[in-house]
């Protein structure tokens, strides 16, 4: 009770002399939280909540005007029209190969790097370069090396006696180099991200694992690697995630094409919405996109649990 | 003596290994620079890192072929208004969710996690009606609303968040024994003290501003209104195709200061990525 009262009596001479200390407490974090809050609410959870109107819509690019249409839009999208499906197959072929190709990469250059040599914070900076530089001017340099004549990349392979394809105007090759050039612009990303879990593994381990007679792979198999699965797992999503958004990389460099071969999800959404005008069907894409992420978070969020069990 | 041998043979296998890794990651730089420097002839004629004649003209041109002086500036001014009003938003809900124990803040942290995961495209539909509606379509107002409020500013909320879990109580109370509100505690001490995650929270919300596309793109419409990396893409002939040695020159003005401040602050630019990474 004297607590209680002493309490008050503390908020009362800071001021507010109604308030009791829990009540001020609360509208202070609320007035603390308001900028974050009010934005959210407008730019984020209000547009959410459209989306699912949006997409029981057609809209009439003259009139301006919305009819309801039920679920036409997902009937369309799901059946009727074959790019969707397409779209589907391209953007997981696109996450296929880069998932994969990314982590194998960020995790070598990690175990590369993790420990300190004459030219590691070279080797570091120069790997993590492309990360800072701009989806846009990382895709213009490297669609102008990609030429099929005079291009930088086939010329070096005629070196080496090899006549490289015109890789950004057939569609299979156009993936292929859609996919390196992101993992090159992005791997730099993981890399860091294990390098700091490495560093954080006590080198006791490895070191009695070596003294045993363990094999340097041994010692990788048998610590470093489950003692890396939590990271491992957090990369796996971001990367998943982060490979369904790319969108300006394929903008820059091939604009969804040739022949729709490169056509993801994220640049399926804006051709259709922002190009086409079909905004109902765009927004249905748009939820499919969301629940697509969100699925993907949750089976994070499971194994997470799961692994801390 | 073998064994040693070994070792440095193998430490040498390694660094050509990996020198020869880094070559597609240092080479793009490299080619931009020098195809910005070169003739339309010499772009189509067979490569060489040195170009044979260096022509100047087309750091020029890139001015007049668009306002690139006004686009450079519009990127630069946004990205600093973006990184101060997140700073400001981000530290102080950041705070607020590190500190004080509120009703409503586990809810609050739960739909900030799924801000933080919804990619940008699922909502930009809704939101450029919105901006519409509010009169804001080609103006520079959509390319701040949506970052400060959208995924970036969370992740700058929870680095924030972390930030000040991890920093010790003490300060603030001896502060509030001496009279001063909340407002003043973060203000005055909590902040003076978050140096090294406000300087995180800068880098990657200024970087992230700076190479903001799908924005841009959807909203801007007059050229002298475009930011750099629309600008970038936009250096087209007649036909949609490509003028090489122009935009080559303008993505290198536009890159190069970026590596510079990377290679001089590097350390502190990775630190800054790693923290985001973590949390994300």
């Amino acid at each position: 009770m004297a607590g209680k009262a002493f309490r008050d009596n503390a908020a009362r001479a800071a001021g507010a002399p109604w308030l009791t200390l829990k009540t001020r407490e609360m509208l202070e974090a609320w007035l603390f939280v308001s900028p974050t809050l009010i934005g959210f609410l407008i730019f984020f959870l209000g547009p959410l909540v459209a989306i699912f109107y949006y997409s029981t819509t057609e809209w009439n690019l003259l009139s301006q005007q919305a009819t309801f249409v039920g679920l036409r839009n997902f009937h369309n999208v799901l059946l009727e029209n074959p790019d969707f499906w397409h779209v589907v197959r391209n953007s997981v072929i696109f996450a296929l190969g880069l998932v994969p190709l990314n982590m194998a990469l960020a995790l070598s250059l990690a175990l590369a790097l993790s420990r300190p040599f004459f030219g590691v914070v070279f080797f570091r900076t120069v790997f993590f370069a492309p990360v800072v530089t701009s989806a846009i001017a990382w895709a213009i340099v490297w669609k102008f090396m990609l030429q099929g004549e005079g291009g930088a990349v086939n010329q070096m392979l005629a070196w080496i006696g090899i006549n490289g394809p015109n890789w950004l105007r057939e569609p299979n090759w156009a993936m292929a180099a859609v996919i390196v050039t992101r993992v090159i612009k992005m791997v730099g990303l993981n890399m860091i991200l294990y390098i700091a879990a490495l560093q954080s593994i006590p080198r006791d381990y490895e070191e009695a694992a070596t003294l045993e007679g363990a094999s340097r792979w041994q010692v990788f198999r048998m610590i470093t690697w489950p003692l890396l699965a939590p990271t491992t797992l957090v990369i796996m999503v971001l990367t998943t995630i982060g490979s369904f958004k790319v969108f300006d990389h394929i903008y820059q460099m091939t604009g969804g094409g040739p022949e729709n071969g490169t056509l993801v999800l994220a640049f399926y959404i804006y051709q259709q919405g922002f190009k086409f005008f079909n905004v109902g069907y765009a927004a249905a894409l748009a939820l499919i996109m969301f629940v697509i992420v969100m699925a993907l978070t949750l089976v994070q969020v499971m194994l997470r649990r799961r692994d801390m069990e | 003596m073998t064994a040693r041998r070994t070792e440095i043979l193998y430490r040498i296998c390694w660094t050509v290994a990996l020198l020869l890794l880094a070559v597609p990651f240092v080479f793009p730089f490299l080619w931009m620079i020098s195809g910005g420097f070169k003739s339309t002839t010499e772009i189509f004629g067979t490569p060489t890192l040195i170009p044979r004649i260096w022509r100047f003209e087309n750091f020029v041109e890139v001015f007049t072929y668009q306002p690139f002086a006004r686009q450079y500036f519009n990127s630069l001014y946004i990205a600093a208004t973006v990184t101060v009003l997140t700073l400001f938003i981000a530290s102080l809900a950041g705070y607020a969710l590190a500190r004080i124990r509120f009703a409503g803040a586990g809810l609050l942290m739960l739909f900030l996690v799924m801000a933080l995961m919804v990619p940008e495209e699922v909502t930009i539909i809704p939101n450029f009606f919105l901006i519409r509606a509010m009169g804001l379509i080609d103006t520079h107002w959509p390319l701040v609303l949506l970052p400060v409020f959208g995924p970036q500013g969370v992740v700058a909320t929870f680095l924030m968040r972390q930030f000040f879990l991890a920093l010790p109580k003490e300060l603030e109370d001896a502060g509030k024994m001496d009279g001063l509100s909340r407002f003043g505690v973060w203000l005055k001490i909590a902040l003076p003290m978050s140096r090294p995650a406000l300087a995180a929270v800068a880098i990657i919300t200024f970087l992230h501003s700076w190479n903001l596309f799908l924005e841009p793109l959807i909203f801007l419409s007059s050229l002298e209104k475009f930011t750099l990396p629309l600008a970038l893409s936009n250096f087209n002939d007649s036909y949609g195709l490509p003028l090489w040695n122009l935009q080559l020159a303008a993505t290198s003005l536009a890159v190069v200061p970026i590596l510079i401040i990377y290679l001089i602050a590097q350390r502190q630019i990775i630190e800054s990525f790693a923290l985001s990474g973590v949390k994300g």
